[in-house]
């Protein structure tokens, strides 16, 4: 279904699926039962990693609705190394 | 006389539509999303006509008079609620998120992790930190978690 989605909407970044929330996991973003049919799911977050993976600037918004708009992003990219 | 009351009835209906226009409209731009300020002025609107629907209603000069006001009370009772269900949801629910505290902070290395692409292929941090982008080496990733299930 990712698939279909990226194929349509013309997406050429990376899109991958975690559904044994193992890197969900890894990451402390799981949010228990909060699937539509109670599985667990990823709260929101975003992560700017530099070339060494290490994080350079991050995002775990208070609320669901209200993410990282993408000039915060570039902004943040602007002083990776 | 009969007139019907349409300020009442559309004040309820502009209220259903302030709460599901939010998700399916409002939604997809951030100016609007990050904090509902087009749902609340519909709302504010839908306020206006109950209040002029409301005073309709109590006015002398109806059919049924009781009729009137039971159907006036009910429908702004009705879109009451729906604003306290939007208000909710928007604000309390969406807040409702676990505190994430073992989240890599900035500094820390985030954890490496290998999962499938949209296409089957095994794909690792590492290996998104360290494949050439156009010849050069990549500058850093970007980690995008999306709250969802597909």
């Amino acid at each position: 279904m990712t698939r279909d989605l990226g194929e349509k909407a013309g997406y050429t970044f990376t899109f991958l699926s975690d559904p044994k929330v193992e890197a969900i996991r890894r990451y402390d973003l799981v949010h228990a039962g909060a699937g539509i049919d109670g599985q667990d799911i990823a709260r929101p977050a975003e992560f700017l990693l530099d070339s060494s993976g290490t994080v350079h600037w991050v995002n775990l918004t208070e609320n669901y609705w209200v993410r990282a708009r993408p000039e915060q992003i570039l902004e943040a990219a602007k002083t990776l190394q | 006389m009969r007139r019907f009351n349409w300020p009442v009835w559309a004040g309820f209906v502009l209220s259903v539509v302030a709460f599901i226009s939010y998700p399916f409209v409002f939604a997809r731009w951030s100016v609007t999303r990050d904090f509902p300020w087009a749902n609340l002025l519909l709302f504010g609107i839908a306020a206006i006509l109950l209040v002029i629907g409301f005073r309709r209603a109590f006015a002398p000069g109806h059919t049924h008079p009781k009729r009137s006001k039971i159907a006036a009370s009910v429908l702004a009772t009705l879109s009451i609620l729906v604003l306290g269900l939007f208000v909710f949801s928007t604000f309390i629910m969406a807040r409702w998120l676990p505190a994430s505290r073992g989240a890599p902070q900035v500094g820390q290395k985030a954890p490496d992790f290998t999962l499938a692409d949209t296409k089957g292929k095994s794909v690792s941090l590492t290996e998104l930190l360290s494949t050439p982008i156009n010849g050069q080496p990549p500058k850093g990733a970007l980690l995008i978690f999306y709250r969802g299930y597909w």
